[in-house]
């Protein structure tokens, strides 16, 4: 429930991460040594190309003249009147290339694997949105491209698996662990382990080795900085609350990130599963304690050993034990709440904005309406809320009619 | 208190024999055979034992040891129960002993603890496979001295100025990995391996160790013939993994480590003719 805690803006973003990538406690480089160089380079390129103005003004005009952007502000007139609260409008990342907002971040990351003469892109997937986003950056800058992706995942999502083979990658099913989202990041750091020379991991969320949540969010805070913008010049006034989901945290980091400075309220929905008291859930913040996995220090489902427990979610894409460095400073600072959403709330989320605004929300996203639905609810109506729509849900058309 | 791991490199230098380094992930294929197993591989001349503690998303490694690991979990291993294996190897061995971690386990146990605990046990050093030097002081200044070994990687991608940043920290030996890649990958570039010997040894004084895709006799004797110890690790577990069931699995094991070490005599004689 929330928190009615004064809000807290004085995060100074300008401070995080240091020049190792650490946000206060978390983040970092926890990597072997193989890896260490490829990262320093990483770093060093990051730094180097992506404030070239060149840079700046390529990814810029791929943003607009292919993924679609910006995208739109939409006020769910129907949604808000049947709440009968606060107004709620969508930043509609479902209706950016390929689906979701994932595209954002690995247009970024192929320019300028592009420009450090990487000629192969791997990834890890989930829900298969970053995954096709990759594969989709691949094939428009004529990369190999090869997507990890766990068996449970496959079957979940199969019409995005079928979207990256025609797009030209190599998916290759994990079978360890739990075939999910995690295994799959296992999978992808392991063949870059042995492909580091001339392969640059595309990394899908603000999680990762420095310089991946950095990067990740520098390429994604074009939603936000657009959608604070359009709130602006539609209402004249700033929203009371920003809403979004969260797995690894890319696109609340995204939506976030412009209004760090700002006088409002933030929550990260985390995915509740069977139920926070199940264990069968994904709520890392909410639940989990702190401890180093893929690479960075961060909040984890894990137990008193020390081993990652399993996470679980109707989505596919907040199926996952971690989350980005950054949020867990956000957490410990307050500066946002999380929340968390279960499996049924998520659903009935998503067929609420399904009937009444005409909008498929992919699984993820439903999270972020579901909390949304119950903000609004309670407050005013002088009051504005600003949910990232993720991505679209026909990805889990399967899942949602198999139920 | 004397250095079990310096001791060792200078017996061996003096013997003119390179060092056999075995990797065995404890608990696997359960606590008390994988006890047995070790404790025979140490009688058939093993010269340094790294014990393997366990973790759920072993990121580093190749699919035997991600496997033994998984075997190990199910059995219950952790940390704790590693150390208690320690110690009571420990009463029946003086031979070095390097626990090889990924950072999660240690970390959740607490480092300061851990450190205090290894040395009780008698351990003589750690490596931890995904703490790179930038972030290691995190777990090495809630040590409270320095008797516990700090291994270190040196891979086939770290530059020479980095090798003498990384050989700066490091203390016991350097592991060089021999190839980018995972435990386990096939094939060995020994031509490529003797030049990163070289550059290494123009950055540290320290004995070099080479792991990394080294499975045959053959291959010992190359790799002891140019560095100062051979590691085997996947080929251990494989030999594992393949005699789950079989009663004789702590003399098959021995075995290996018996016909490895000969090889390191051959690798080490090696190069006295060249």
């Amino acid at each position: 429930m929330r928190h009615n805690k004064a809000v807290n803006n004085k995060y100074n973003q300008d401070k995080f991460p240091d020049s190792k990538g650490h946000f206060g406690l978390y983040g970092g480089r926890y990597v072997g040594e193989t890896l260490m160089p490829a990262l320093l380079e990483l770093d060093e390129a990051y730094n180097k190309i992506v404030p070239d103005p060149s840079f700046q003004f390529e990814f810029k005009r791929l943003l607009q003249n292919y993924a679609g952007r910006p995208t739109p502000l939409f006020y769910a007139k129907r949604l808000s009147e049947h709440l009968k609260g606060a107004f709620i409008y969508l930043k509609r990342e479902d209706l950016v290339h390929t689906g979701a907002h994932k595209i954002n971040n690995t247009l970024g990351q192929a320019l300028l694997a592009r420009r450090m003469g990487k000629t192969k892109l791997i990834a890890e997937t989930g829900a298969g949105q970053h995954g096709v986003a990759t594969a989709t950056a691949a094939a428009l800058f004529g990369m190999e491209c090869r997507i990890f992706m766990g068996t449970e995942d496959i079957q979940r999502q199969a019409p995005n698996v079928q979207r990256m083979k025609l797009l030209g990658a190599q998916v290759v099913p994990v079978t360890s662990g739990t075939c999910t989202l995690k295994d799959a990041m296992n999978e992808a750091m392991r063949f870059w382990v042995g492909a580091v020379r001339d392969t640059f991991y595309v990394i899908g969320s603000v999680a990762g080795p420095h310089p991946y949540p950095v990067m990740v969010r520098e390429f994604q805070k074009v939603i936000g900085d657009e959608a604070r913008e359009q709130i602006l010049e539609n209402t004249g006034g700033l929203p009371a609350v920003l809403i979004a989901c969260v797995g690894g945290g890319s696109n609340a980091m995204g939506l976030f990130y412009a209004f760090m400075d700002d006088p409002l309220e933030m929550v990260g929905v985390e995915a509740a599963g069977k139920g926070i008291k199940t264990k069968k859930h994904a709520a890392t913040l909410g639940e989990g304690s702190i401890g180093v996995l893929h690479g960075s220090k961060s909040y984890l489902l894990q137990d008193e050993n020390g081993q990652i427990q399993e996470a679980h979610s109707i989505a596919a894409g907040l199926d996952y034990p971690g989350v980005g460095p950054e949020h867990s400073l956000l957490k410990d600072l307050n500066r946002v709440q999380y929340v968390s959403i279960d499996d049924e709330q998520a659903l009935e989320a998503f067929k609420t904005l399904c009937v009444l605004e005409g909008i498929i929300p992919a699984l993820e996203s439903s999270h972020a309406i579901a909390w949304a639905m119950v903000e609004a609810a309670r407050r005013p109506q002088n009051e504005i809320i600003v949910v990232n729509l993720s991505g679209r849900g026909d990805k889990d058309l399967g899942i949602v009619s198999g139920l | 208190m004397i250095n079990r791991i310096n001791q060792t490199f200078e017996t061996l230098r003096q013997k003119k024999e390179k060092a056999l380094v075995g990797f065995i992930t404890a608990g696997d294929p359960n606590i008390s055979d994988s006890f047995s197993i070790i404790k025979a591989m140490c009688k058939s001349g093993l010269d340094i034992l790294e014990l393997g503690v366990s973790f759920s998303d072993p990121t580093a490694d190749g699919p035997v040891i991600q496997r033994s690991s998984a075997r190990a979990l199910k059995e219950g291993i952790n940390l704790r129960a590693v150390l208690e294996i320690t110690a009571r190897l420990r009463e029946e061995t003086s031979m070095p002993i390097i626990l090889f971690s990924y950072y999660n386990p240690i970390y959740a146990y607490g480092a300061k603890a851990f450190y205090k605990d290894a040395l009780a046990a008698g351990a003589d050093g750690v490596l931890v496979v995904d703490l790179p030097p930038e972030e290691s002081d995190e777990m090495t200044s809630q040590w409270s001295g320095n008797d516990l070994a700090l291994i270190r990687l040196v891979a086939p991608t770290t530059p020479l100025e980095r090798m003498a940043q990384i050989a700066q920290s490091a203390s016991g030996f350097i592991y060089l990995v021999s190839k980018t890649g995972v435990t386990g990958s096939d094939g060995l570039d020994t031509e490529d391996i003797k030049e990163k010997i070289e550059l290494l040894r123009s950055a540290t004084k320290l004995p070099i160790c080479v792991g990394f895709g080294i499975s045959t006799a053959d291959d010992v004797a190359a790799i002891a013939s140019l560095a100062d110890g051979v590691v085997i690790g996947s080929a251990f577990e494989r030999l594992i993994e393949d005699n789950l069931d079989n009663p004789d699995l702590a003399s098959i094991l021995a075995n290996k480590v018996n016909e490895f070490k000969k090889a390191t005599k051959i690798g080490s004689r090696l190069r006295l003719e060249t």
